[in-house]
Order: structure tokens, then sequence, then C-alpha cells
């Protein structure tokens, strides 16, 4: 099954180990992927199946569910509490976790309100004034964590009780501001929308993406006398990939298309992604989040590490406190309270990322988000009461952990950490 | 980073001088008054009992424990090893007892780990090519590289925490306890390993129980007791000096089973007659 004739004369530097099974074909690669999933390396497997099963159910209850128009609302809830999510992650890869998120979003949304429409400051201003508010209690917390040894769970949960404190004390005895509807912020959240071909356009850029850069590892590696992925798979990926996208990109332009908030998610989902897998800031975060004290050894400045996961979990919170205030129109009492918490740590852990440390990737939150958001939405329309909501939506939190914890436990006993 | 760094000391020149060197932890005073010098060129040996403070010298050197008192002076500068990564960048390589390795992170980002190329687009290729060389320097018999540290046997972990220490071209580096998970061939590699680092120029520390191994490479051996110097021995001194310098008696368990054994021995031969 060699692809590359000179692999027979000179061993691949990899390849010289006839110990290892190397997946080349397709069959073999599918092969690689239900062993993965046998010894507990999920991956995005548990979304997948969630999916199927939440379309299935609600499109039954309500078709709906499934309507364009719908799912484009969905895209849109799934931008505020995704962009919280994605913070979270940030905090799960190192072990740690931050419980004020929900709080620190409302505190952000309040901001804004006060700031902007009762102070008359301009709307940049609020929002800045936001994200830096958000950066400094997360490089609170960090400075509990790293100078006095607070647990996270601990400085978080007192953060919980003090942001949202803080929050009812700026908003004063009204307790809600209107944010104007004709304004950008407004629209942005509720309104605006890419035209047609620019998301045709960009749902191929995944593919293109995919497949530059598979071609351009592929040259390096065979020039380096290590192994490639063979082609086939890579084109097989790609093309898969864009049909699915393109897809559900027609699908959403029957309805109103795709909002240009949920884009903004996407791209810092991809951005924090690259920054995870591709930089060194990524690789010291999940070496810190798998042995602290190894990667303190190995000359990784730890305290740094954790002080930024801290900053930029509070700063995409508030971030996502901004959006959902633009998306309900108003900056109020209510603003991150009730589910956002658990719903921002739910979809992190439902798309993949481990409460454990050390494992986790920025599509888990894009991914679960899409789930957490779904079930949320179908409720809705079911015209279930919250009280029956949040039973649903914890009991999935808890399945989604036990999922975690089973593949964590398996990924031991088959020496996958 | 090499910039802050004093040239490299010429063979036989001090690499390493440690003066009353001492650490307590709380009430207990895990080394006392040590002075222990390495020459480029050399390979130093330090054994001792259970408890008698080697694994703390090297983690005081390897800048994880502060000295409490005493002075270090590494290629003729006295300096001061307040971090891992401070003592990385000056040259100080250690392989820990514990290896400290990331269980969750493939071979290539452990031995990369803190030192990756291009830190803004990783380099995966250039890494993973380096990887191979070193691991291949090694005789290692690592399956692959991009499999997680989990999956690794005791001994494949060992041999990585080794190649790591080699990647960052350090003056000096120090193996605690580096052949204890190893098989017979993979010992023997580390060991020619320590010597061709050796005839590079750079000093070694090696921490080993196993007589046979630090005989086999070490010029000088540096025997520690409850934390304090107690002689330097060269290879050829004989295994009593030896267990006697580590155990502090020439009367000690080592040497009372050995007169059992012989006793023994001849009981049984005169039962024979």
């Amino acid at each position: 099954m060699s692809q590359n004739p000179s692999s027979n004369t000179q061993p691949k530097l990899d390849r010289s180990d006839e110990r290892v099974r190397h997946d080349d074909s397709l069959a073999a690669m599918a092969k690689g992927f239900f062993d993965r999933v046998r010894s507990g390396d999920l991956g995005m497997l548990p979304v997948a199946v969630g999916l199927v099963v939440i379309s299935v159910v609600f499109s039954a209850l309500n078709p709906v569910f499934l309507a364009p128009n719908n799912l484009v609302n969905l895209l849109f809830d799934c931008a505020t509490v995704g962009v919280i999510s994605l913070g979270i992650v940030c905090v799960l890869v190192l072990g740690e976790i931050d419980l004020s998120v929900g709080s620190m979003s409302g505190l952000a949304s309040a901001m804004v309100g006060v700031l902007w429409v009762n102070q008359g400051w301009p709307i940049v201003g609020a929002i800045l004034a936001a994200l830096v508010v958000g950066a400094g209690v997360g490089l609170l917390y960090a400075t509990l964590y790293n100078r006095l040894g607070m647990p996270s769970f601990v400085a978080t949960l007192a953060g919980l009780l003090a942001l949202l404190g803080l929050q009812l004390y700026i908003l004063g005895p009204t307790g809600s501001i209107n944010l104007p509807y004709a304004s950008s912020l407004v629209r942005f959240g509720q309104i605006l929308i890419m035209p047609d071909w620019l998301s045709y356009t960009l749902a191929l850029v995944p593919g293109l993406v995919m497949i530059g850069r598979g071609l351009r590892a592929r040259t390096q590696r065979l020039a380096a006398n290590l192994s490639a992925q063979p082609m086939q798979a890579l084109i097989l990926k790609a093309v898969v990939l864009t049909v699915a996208l393109e897809a559900a990109v027609f699908y959403l332009n029957l309805g109103r298309g795709i909002p240009w908030m949920f884009a903004l998610f996407v791209a810092l989902a991809v951005l924090l992604n690259y920054g995870l897998t591709r930089t060194k800031w990524g690789r010291s975060m999940f070496a810190v989040g798998g042995n602290k004290e190894a990667a303190r050894r190995s000359g990784i400045n730890v305290r740094r590490i954790y002080m930024s996961a801290f900053m930029l979990c509070s700063t995409l919170a508030a971030l996502g406190g901004i959006l959902s205030a633009s998306r309900l129109a108003s900056s109020s009492q209510q603003a991150g309270t009730g589910d956002v918490n658990l719903n921002a740590i739910a979809a992190a852990v439902i798309g993949g990322t481990s409460l454990f440390g050390g494992r986790g990737s920025a599509y888990s939150a894009l991914l679960g988000i899409i789930v957490i958001q779904a079930i949320s939405n179908g409720l809705t329309l079911l015209n279930l009461s919250s009280s029956l909501r949040y039973m649903i939506t914890g009991g999935v939190l808890a399945i989604a952990v036990i999922v975690d914890s089973l593949a964590r436990r398996s990924r031991v006993s088959h020496g996958r950490a | 980073m090499t910039a802050t760094l004093p040239n490299i000391p010429a063979k036989g020149e001090s690499v390493l001088r440690l003066s009353g060197i001492s650490k307590n932890f709380g009430a207990v005073s895990a080394l006392t008054d040590i002075d222990l010098d390495v020459k480029a060129g050399e390979v130093v040996a330090l054994v001792g009992d259970n408890g008698a403070g080697k694994s703390t010298l090297v983690k005081v050197l390897a800048g994880v424990h502060q000295a409490s008192s005493g002075t270090i002076e590494f290629c003729g500068q006295q300096v001061t090893l307040d971090s891992p990564a401070k003592a990385l960048d000056m040259g100080i390589a250690t392989v820990f007892q514990d290896l400290a390795l990331c269980e969750n992170l493939d071979v290539v980002a452990n031995l990369f780990l803190g030192h990756e190329m291009s830190p803004w687009a990783l380099d995966e290729v250039a890494m993973e090519v380096r990887a191979w060389t070193l691991l291949r320097e090694l005789a290692a018999r690592i399956p692959s590289v991009r499999e997680p540290i989990a999956s690794l046997s005791g001994g494949q972990r060992q041999t990585v925490a080794i190649a790591r220490s080699l990647l960052l071209n350090p003056r000096l580096i120090m193996l605690d306890e580096p052949t204890a998970a190893l098989g017979v061939a993979q010992t023997a590699e580390v060991l020619n390993l320590i010597e061709r680092v050796r005839d590079r120029g750079l000093g070694v520390i090696i921490i080993s129980h196993n007589m046979e191994d630090v005989r086999a490479v070490a010029d000088r051996i540096v025997v520690l007791r409850l934390g304090k110097n107690n002689g330097v021995f060269t290879p050829d001194s004989s295994n009593q000096e030896l267990v006697s310098a580590i155990t502090g008696a020439t009367d000690n368990s080592v040497s009372r089973r050995a007169d059992r054994k012989a006793s023994h021995v001849q009981g049984n031969l005169g039962g024979a007659a």
C-alpha cells in the first residue's frame, strides 16, 4: 500500500518501527477511528449523536424546530453564550474553572447600558470599559490563585456573588435599561445578516484551507523523509466538510441567512483554536493542564499561563454579556443569571473539553453550544415552563460530565491519558 | 538566550562550583554545607543512601528548590538559580527522577516543551525531524512520536526525558537515576551517551544506586550521607570503601550480610565434610 516508491528503499523516519500499525488506507483510517472511540477518545462523537437525537425528537414534537428561520434564531442565541464558553474552554484546559462567567456577562451588559444609555458615553467607549473590567476581574482571580493559592472554584464562586451584587448596584432601583433599537449594537444582535454570496464564499474557506495546509504539510513532511497523510483522505475530508457547510448555508439562506454575530463567534473560535494548537502559548496551556510541575520544570512561566487563561475567560465572558445585551436590546437585572453559567460550562464539556484539564479544543465550545441551545430552543418551542427546562438542562449537563468521566477512565486504562 | 552566558569553559576548567550549600525544609536540614566541583569534560557520580540529599541537591541546581545558604558558581560566575527557566537558559539540563513529563502531550511536544520552534506558528515538521534524530542517537525504541506519553513504557519515558535534556545543548547535565527503568541495551546506550557528552566537554552529574554503572562512567564519585559530604572516591576504590562511606560505618548491614553469607557457605562446607 505504498504510495511513494522511495518508501520501499529507504524507510521513513517515523515508519521504521514494525510494531506500529499505520492507518493509511481509508478502511484502515475508519478502523483507527473506531479504535480511538472505544479507548475513550470520543472527540466530537457525543455532539454528533446529541444533535441527531435532538433534531429527531424535537422536530417530531414540533416541525417548526427545523424551519430555517428557527435555526437562524438558534445561531443568534448560540453566539452570546458561545463566546462565554470559549473562555471556559481556556480555564478548563488548565484544569481550573470560572463559575462567575454568568455574573461577569451580566455586569458587562449592565455597564454598557449604564455608561452608554444613562451616562451618554460613546458606545465604543462603553464596550471597551466593560471588556477592561472583564480583564481586570480575570487578573484578580489569577492573582488570588497564583499568590495566595486560592482554588479557582472558591475564588470565582465568591466572584459570582460579588459581580452579581455590582451588577444590581450599578443598575440601580429601576433595574432595567432599554437599549435604542436603531443603534448599531442592537441591530448587530438582532438583524444584521451576511449577504448570501458572502456566506457561500466563506463556507468554501475551511475546505480550501484544509487542502492548502494539508498539501503544504505533505510536501514538507515528504521532503523531511516523514510519512504523510494520503492525498485521497485529505481530499475526501475537505470535500465532505465543504459539502456539509454549503448545504447548511443553503438551508439557512432559505430563511434569513447567517447572522453576523454568529460569524463573529466562529471567527473567535477559529482564532482561539489557532492559539491553542499552533502556538507556544497553547502548547504551554495543555502542558500546565496536564502536569503543572513538569511544565514549570520545562521553564514555562506557569503563573503567566494561569493569568492569560483567567483574563481571557473573564474578558470573553464580558464580551458575551455585551452580545446578549445587544440580542435582548436591554441591560437588566436578569442578564447573566439563571442558566448562563452552567450552559457555558456544559457546552465546553459536551463538545469534548475535559473537566480534568489537559484536553480540549476551541471547537468544543462551538459545537457544544449548538447542542445546548438546540435543547433550550426546542423546549421553548414546546412551551415548557422554565422549571422543566432547568431540570432537563441540568440532566443533560450531568450526562455530559458522566460521559467525560467514563471516557477519561477508559483513556487511562488504554494508556491515552 | 546565549548572550548572557559566560564563555564555554575549556576541558578541565570548572563548570560548577558549590560551596557551603545548605537546604532546610522546616526543621529538617536536607543539605548541610555541601561542597561540589564539576569540571568540563568530567563525570561526577553522586552516591548515597536513600535520604542522603542527592535529589535535593539536583533540584537546587535545577532551580526547583532554592538553597537556604551557600554560593553557586557556574562557568566562573556566581549565580542564583531561582527558577527552572533560569537554570535551563544558563545551560543546566536535568533529567529528574520522576521524569517531569506531561502525559497528555505527545513525544515531540514533551521534547520541545517551553522551547518550541517558531512560537507563533509551531514548526511541527522540523520539530518531529529533530525528535527522530535525537531519539535515533539514543538508540531509542519509541514506536511513534505522535502518541501521548501516557502510552509509553517506563523505559521509553526515561529515554524521552534524557533526549529532552540534550535538546538545548547544555553546559552541565544532571541525570537523577537515569538507568533505573532501562533495559540492558538502553542502559549501555545511556552510559555511551554520557561518555560522548563528556567528550564534548560538558560537565555531567549522575546519580545512581547502581555501583557498576557508576564505576563504569564516573571520573570521581562523591558520597553524600545525611545531607553532608562524606568523601570523594575514584572509580577504582573498593566496594568496601564506598559502602562504608555511604552507610557511615565499616560494620553495616551490607558487610554483615556479606559476612553472614560467607559463614553460611563455610558452615555448609563444614557440614558436607
